[in-house]
C-alpha cells in the first residue's frame, strides 16, 4: 500500500497529466448538484461536492446502450457487435457508498453461466478513484448496510480530503501503478495519515442514521403475505426515481430501435415490468412492487450473494417525491411483531 | 468472454397454421452456420431467445425434439409487437436465435418411470417436445408407461394435430385429448383437463408428472395430483414469465430469489412450495 500527499492548488495539474493517457471523468458543479462530466482540464473538477444527483452506474451499464446493430438486406441479416468499450477511462471523485455498489454489481454480473461482458469489459477498463466523505448527509446510511464514509471497496485509490491537501492512498495494484506515473507526488508523512484516521473516525459518528440490516432477511422470509405491503405502498406514486437514482439497482428492458438492439434502464415499480403476453401479471399493484424492490435489497439478493443490495447513499429518501424512506421501511420490518 | 446477447441467425423454413383462430403458428428454423446448429445443444423443456430484426426479441419454448438434428421449431400465439412482427414473417425471413435457456425437464429422473404429461391450451409446445422425445425409437426404452393428458378450449384449438393423430395410431402411450366444450362432429373427451386427469387417474407408483399450462388449470390441476399421491418432488411444473435477457440479468422473471429463466422455468412442486406465490 503506497500512501502519496498532493496539495490541492496542484489537483488540477494532477488531472491534466491523467487525461494525457485517460478519458477522465470527475464531478462538475451543475445548479445545486454535482454530476460526472468528461474532463478536457484539471480546473473543471468540482471536488467539495455532497454526492451527485446521479450515482456513477453510468459509467458500466449506461441508461441506453447499443448492444449490436442490424441492418436487413432482402435476404440477409448482417449483424455488427457494438464495442463493449472504448478508451480507458478513470473515473474520479466517486463516493464510497458508491463505489462499493460496483462491488455489488460486480458480483451479480458476473454470476451464472453467462457473463454480462458489456458491464465486465467497462469494469476492467475503468480505474475508480474514490473520495472519502467528510461530511456525510442527513439522508446517508452507508454505515447501516457494510460501508463506511472512508470506505475504500471498489475503488483502485481513494483519496482523503485533509485540508489543504488530498491523502492518496492505494487500494488495488491497479492505483498503484497509477500513481507510480506520478513520480512527483510527495510521500505521505505519518502525520498525514493520522489525520487522515481522526477524519474518518469523525465522518463515521457523523453519520446519523443507525440501524442494523441483522436479522432483516429472515424476518423478511416469513412477511411475503404480510400486511406490512399494503400499508407501506400506500403513498408510493410509482414513479421509479427510487430505482433509476439507486447506485445498485440495475434491471433493464432489451428491445429494437430500428437497426439497433438497445438496453435501457427499467424498474420493478412500473406496472408493465412483468405484464405477461397473457395479461397475467404477478406484480399487478404497488404493494407487489414494492415488496419486490425491498425484497431484492434485503432478501433475495443477501440470499444469492450474501449481503444487502444496499450501499445507503440516500438517494431514494432524497428524491422521493412522497419522503418514502428506505430506512424507516428496513426499521419498520426489523420491529414488525408477528412476523 | 463470449458475448450472450448476440444471436445466430436463423432462416424460416416452414410455418405451419396450427388453431383455427390463425393467430398460433409454428415456425421451423435452420440455422445458416453449420456451427451454430450444432452448438445448439438442448433438453426437452428449453428455450430460446427469438430476434425479429427491428420489432425485438422474446423468449419461446422450444417445440421441436432433440431428436430433430438439423432444425428447431418454436410455437408462437400472436400478443405482442415482436410475435405479431414473427406472425407476419414468410418463409425465407431471417431470424435471430439466442439459446437454448433454462434448465428443461429433469429427463435423467424419469429414465426407468412412468411418465405423465399433462397440458392445457398452448403452453403444450414444450411437452409436445417431451412427448416426441419419448416416443423417439432411440429413446422409448428408457422409458415405461407414458400417459398424455392435453386440454383445449374447443377442437379448433388443439396444436399439433398432425402429431395427436400420429400418436393416437400408436400402442405405446396412453393419449387422452380433451376440449372444454365440443363442438358438432367432435367425438372425443369432453372436460377440463382437471377432471379428465382425475378420470384417467394414472397410477402415482414410480411415476413421474410433468404439468404446463394455464395458472387456472394448474390451480385445480394440483389437488388431483395429490389425491393420486404423487410426491411434491416427482412433480415438476414448466412457469411461465415476461423476460428480457434469458439469462438471469435483465431482473424481471424472479420467484423470491430464484429466476424463472435460469434456475427454472421447470420447478419440482416441493421447491415451488417454498417459494413465494408470485407466478
Amino acid at each position: 500500500m503506497k500512501w502519496k500527499i498532493i496539495e490541492k492548488s496542484k489537483f488540477p495539474v494532477f488531472i491534466g497529466e491523467l487525461a494525457k493517457e485517460y478519458e477522465v471523468f470527475a464531478p462538475v458543479k451543475e445548479k445545486n448538484s454535482a454530476s460526472f462530466e468528461r474532463l478536457s482540464s484539471g480546473n473543471e473538477a468540482y471536488l467539495d461536492f455532497r454526492n451527485t444527483k446521479k450515482p456513477p452506474k453510468e459509467f458500466f451499464l449506461p441508461q441506453t446502450e447499443t448492444l449490436f446493430t442490424h441492418w436487413i438486406g432482402k435476404k440477409d441479416v448482417e449483424i455488427v457487435e457494438s464495442p463493449t468499450v472504448k478508451g480507458k477511462r478513470v473515473v474520479l471523485g466517486v463516493r464510497p457508498c458508491d463505489a462499493r455498489s460496483f462491488v455489488l454489481l460486480d458480483k451479480f454480473f458476473s454470476s451464472g453461466e453467462h457473463k454480462d461482458v458489456y458491464y465486465l469489459d467497462k469494469r476492467k477498463n475503468t480505474t475508480i478513484i474514490g473520495l472519502a466523505c467528510n461530511h456525510p448527509m442527513s439522508t446517508c446510511f452507508c454505515t447501516s448496510v457494510g460501508g463506511s464514509p472512508f470506505g475504500k471497496e471498489g475503488m483502485d485509490l481513494l483519496l482523503q480530503d485533509i485540508n489543504d491537501e488530498y491523502l492518496i492512498e492505494s487500494v488495488t495494484e491497479r492505483g498503484e501503478e497509477l500513481i507510480e506515473k506520478f513520480p512527483w507526488l510527495k510521500d505521505a508523512e505519518k502525520a498525514d495519515i493520522e489525520r487522515a484516521k481522526k477524519l474518518s473516525e469523525d465522518a463515521e459518528t457523523a453519520v446519523r442514521s443507525k440501524f442494523s440490516v441483522n436479522g432483516v432477511s429472515e424476518k423478511l422470509d416469513r412477511m411475503f403475505d404480510d400486511l406490512f405491503w399494503d400499508e407501506v405502498c400506500q403513498k408510493c406514486l410509482g414513479c421509479g426515481v427510487c430505482t433509476f437514482l439507486c447506485p445498485t439497482c440495475c434491471c433493464f428492458d432489451v428491445l429494437d430501435e430500428e437497426e439497433k438492439r438497445v438496453r435501457i434502464w427499467d424498474s420493478c415499480q412500473f406496472s408493465c415490468f412483468t405484464l405477461q403476453g397473457s395479461g397475467h401479471n404477478p406484480h399487478p399493484s404497488r404493494r407487489e412492487r414494492m415488496r419486490q424492490r425491498i425484497m431484492h435489497k434485503f432478501n433475495y439478493f443477501v440470499k444469492n450473494f450474501g449481503e444487502s443490495f444496499c450501499v445507503g447513499c440516500g438517494r431514494c429518501v432524497q428524491e422521493c417525491p412522497v419522503n418514502l424512506d428506505i430506512r424507516e421501511v428496513v426499521k419498520a420490518i426489523s420491529t414488525r411483531q408477528g412476523a | 468472454m463470449k458475448n450472450p446477447y448476440i444471436p445466430n441467425l436463423a432462416v424460416i423454413r416452414n410455418i405451419t397454421t396450427e388453431n383455427e383462430v390463425k393467430d398460433i403458428k409454428t415456425f421451423e428454423l435452420v440455422f445458416k452456420e453449420q456451427e451454430a446448429m450444432k452448438n445448439f445443444t438442448y433438453r426437452c423443456g428449453q428455450f430460446a431467445e427469438i430476434s425479429v430484426f427491428g420489432a425485438g426479441e422474446c423468449p419461446i419454448g422450444i417445440a421441436s425434439s432433440p431428436m430433430d438434428e438439423d432444425f428447431i421449431q418454436f410455437t408462437v400465439k400472436k400478443v405482442g409487437v415482436v410475435t405479431t412482427a414473427l406472425h407476419n414473417s414468410e418463409e425465407g425471413t431471417v431470424m435471430g436465435v439466442r439459446g437454448p435457456y433454462g434448465n428443461g425437464f429433469p429427463m435423467e429422473k424419469m429414465e426407468g418411470r412412468n411418465v405423465v404429461i399433462v397440458g392445457g391450451g398452448f403452453a403444450f409446445t414444450t411437452l409436445r417436445s417431451l412427448t416426441n422425445f419419448i416416443l423417439h425409437e432411440a429413446n422409448r426404452d428408457k422409458f415405461k408407461n407414458l400417459t398424455v393428458i392435453y386440454g383445449a378450449r374447443n377442437p379448433g384449438e388443439l396444436v399439433y394435430k398432425y402429431d395427436l393423430e400420429a400418436w393416437a395410431k400408436r400402442d405405446d402411450l396412453n393419449l387422452n385429448v380433451t376440449v372444454d366444450s365440443a363442438v358438432p362432429g367432435w367425438t372425443g373427451l369432453v372436460g377440463f383437463v382437471p377432471a379428465v386427469l382425475k378420470e384417467v387417474a394414472p397410477s402415482s407408483d414410480n411415476a413421474i408428472v410433468v404439468i404446463c399450462g394455464p395458472p387456472i388449470m394448474i390451480k385445480f390441476t394440483m389437488p388431483v395430483i395429490n389425491g393420486l399421491g404423487f410426491s411434491p418432488k416427482d412433480v415438476f411444473l414448466s412457469l411461465e414469465m415476461r423476460m428480457k435477457c434469458g439469462i438471469g440479468k435483465c431482473g424481471r422473471c424472479n420467484i423470491g430469489n430464484k429466476f424463472v429463466c435460469k434456475d427454472g422455468p421447470v420447478f419440482a412442486y416441493k421447491e415451488l412450495e417454498t417459494m413465494p406465490k408470485e407466478y
